[in-house]
């Protein structure tokens, strides 16, 4: 079974200048350990997809199974839950809390699942794993680099074990060598970890990183 | 690390505006705990000066009839009337009084001897006997009228004739029915065929059941006022609690003011934590994205407002402790009042109502970082 399935999908905003078809009709299947690009021009709904298998969205129409769940229905707080469950989010930005250290950003994600014994250890295991070194655990974010930042928060996306992970442009604030590592970082976690992968890019080099590449084109997958 | 941690470390962050906001809050439980303290210490202060009379009818002849006066066969229908309970009556007149050369005016009291122990104390000294030519003296005359010779064992001189002090009065502070710490208190036989009278002002009826004071209030009426008001009724325990009422009026009043100083308090850490709320609506975005519930995201905010009104609340109590002190001793005369539980309540009381208006003005903004959509949250610079 697919992680992610989409069918027949579509997503439409009703604005006062008229409807805008962000998504129309698309058809999707990620399986469990693909490494999967999209990619496309502005506008050309990437952003709209990647929401939606996020569950930070519904669709207006066709049906939506992510991680064995079908989204249509499910309230706020069903659509949270499968986040925290089954999603890891990387963000272009980075997006860590400044108020909390290193190792508390990524042992936040298990408290929030209620999980206070041992949290400590496996965010620690989870930042050693993608290359934080000891000695960084207990500083604040903004005394990090952009690549250490972004490493951080990819270990933030993996301390729950989620089904797959959701990336939007991870290397976008990167110069090209940390945004290299850090695809090197993804890439070893799919091909070692058989982590699922799904990244939102513009950056046409990351194809060689990637089992496919979906193409959006005005809100349809190109064939 | 908690929800109250993280709750904790955001109201740390802006240390300064957190600050101000408690002090808000702190002005706020001074104002209403130190006036609550002001207006229960003069309810206090009017309790001690008021002499313990709550189970007593005071009976007054209704006025116009019969001069003003009670006869004895009046007196005898009220007594008839109580049933069991005691009757004293009593008449009051105003004279010259002269001790050795010096002279004077005094209130005096006539009541039968035999009644007069069950009224007042001797604070030294024995009571008049219904025979002698003897007399009691107020304990604020006594202390008053010491230089002049008027203490006890003097000899007074009422009229033409002398009355010996057999004892002075213990303080008795003002009642409603006789006030004698100023007076003179002769017995009623001496006072009778001095005078040759053989009337009474009023008359006072213990009675020995508080709660028979109602039904004997209307035994009286029943008996007295049958045709026309004869006597009128004065129930001291229905006056004390209307001034009681009053008091605690003034209380309420005093602490409306405070409230008021409370609630722009409160606007204050609202405008605080709105502030809070929009500075942080990527981070909000952020926790949601990565599975944090809507209320999960409303305690967090909540947790604040509570942090900034348990501080507030916390140094409140202790500065109004120091602040009626100061109120008690200064205004009110003595800051025996701040120990009394009652004063000390309200302490407790300002600083609740301290909290519960930090945590009320919180829930809007908390309120408002809940329904944040996360997509937008997100993308927000």
């Amino acid at each position: 079974m697919p992680v992610i399935s989409f069918e027949h999908v579509s997503k439409v905003y009703p604005l006062p200048a008229g409807d805008v078809v962000a998504l129309d009709g698309v058809d999707i299947a990620i399986e469990q350990g693909e490494f999967v690009l999209v990619m496309g021009p502005s506008g050309s709904g990437k952003s709209t997809l990647l929401n939606i298998m996020g569950s930070l969205d519904v669709p207006t129409s066709g049906e939506v199974t992510i991680a064995g769940n079908r989204i249509g229905g499910m309230d706020d707080d069903d659509l949270t839950l499968l986040r925290r469950d089954h999603i890891g989010f990387v963000f272009q930005q980075f997006n860590l809390i400044p108020l909390l250290s290193v190792v508390e950003n990524v042992e936040y994600p298990l408290i929030l699942k209620g999980r206070q014994n041992g949290a400590r250890e496996r965010a620690q295991e989870v930042l050693e794993a993608v290359g934080i070194a000891a000695s960084h655990f207990t500083h604040t974010p903004g005394e990090l680099s952009g690549g250490q930042q972004q490493r951080v928060a990819i270990a933030r996306a993996l301390v729950n074990d989620p089904d797959f992970l959701l990336c939007d442009e991870p290397t976008g604030n990167l110069d090209s060598k940390t945004g290299t590592a850090i695809m090197d970082l993804l890439d070893r976690m799919n091909r070692e970890e058989g982590k699922t992968v799904v990244m939102v890019t513009h950056d046409p080099r990351m194809t060689g990183y990637a089992d496919r590449t979906i193409r959006l084109v005005d809100g349809r997958v190109a064939e | 690390m908690t929800f109250f941690d993280l709750a904790r470390r955001n109201v740390s962050r802006h240390w300064l505006r957190s600050v101000l906001a408690v002090i808000g809050i702190v002005i706020g439980v001074i104002a209403i705990a130190t006036l609550g303290i002001m207006g229960n210490s003069i309810s206090l202060m009017f309790g001690d000066m008021v002499t313990d009379v709550g189970d007593t009818l005071v009976v007054s002849p209704a006025t116009g009839v019969g001069g003003g006066k009670l006869t004895e066969r009046q007196v005898d229908d009220i007594t008839r009337a109580v049933g069991s309970n005691q009757v004293i009556p009593f008449a009051s007149t105003a004279d010259k009084i002269s001790v050795g050369e010096k002279e004077g005016g005094a209130m005096l009291y006539a009541i039968p001897a035999g009644d007069i122990p069950s009224l007042l104390e001797v604070e030294s000294g024995a009571y008049p006997r219904d025979t002698g030519a003897g007399c009691l003296i107020g304990s604020e005359l006594a202390a008053n009228s010491r230089e002049n010779g008027l203490k006890l064992g003097a000899r007074v001189r009422i009229g033409d004739e002398t009355l010996r002090v057999t004892g002075v009065l213990e303080e008795r502070g003002m009642g409603f029915d006789i006030n004698p710490d100023y007076a003179i208190v002769v017995p009623y036989s001496w006072y009778s065929n001095h005078y040759d009278e053989d009337e009474y002002d009023q008359v006072i009826v213990k009675v020995r059941d508080v709660n028979d004071l109602d039904a004997v209030k209307e035994s009286i009426e029943q008996r007295m006022n049958r045709r026309e008001d004869v006597v009128t009724i004065m129930d001291t325990r229905g006056i004390l609690e209307s001034v009681f009422a009053a008091t605690d009026s003034i209380t309420v009043f005093l602490m409306g003011i405070g409230a008021v100083s409370l609630i722009v308090a409160g606007v204050s850490i609202l405008n605080v934590m709105l502030m809070s709320v929009t500075e942080r609506i990527k981070e909000i975005g952020v926790l949601r994205s990565i599975g944090t519930r809507r209320s999960e995201v409303m305690r967090m905010f909540i947790y604040e407002a509570l942090f900034l009104g348990l501080a507030g609340a916390l140094i409140g109590g202790a500065l109004s402790f120091c602040a009626g002190y100061v109120v008690t001793a200064v205004f009110v005369g003595n800051p025996d009042y701040l120990f009394d539980p009652t004063s000390l309540l309200y302490i407790v009381f300002g600083m609740a109502f301290g909290v519960i208006t930090s945590v009320a003005s919180g829930f809007y903004p908390a309120w408002k970082a809940a329904q944040l959509n996360p997509i937008q949250a997100l993308r927000h610079e």
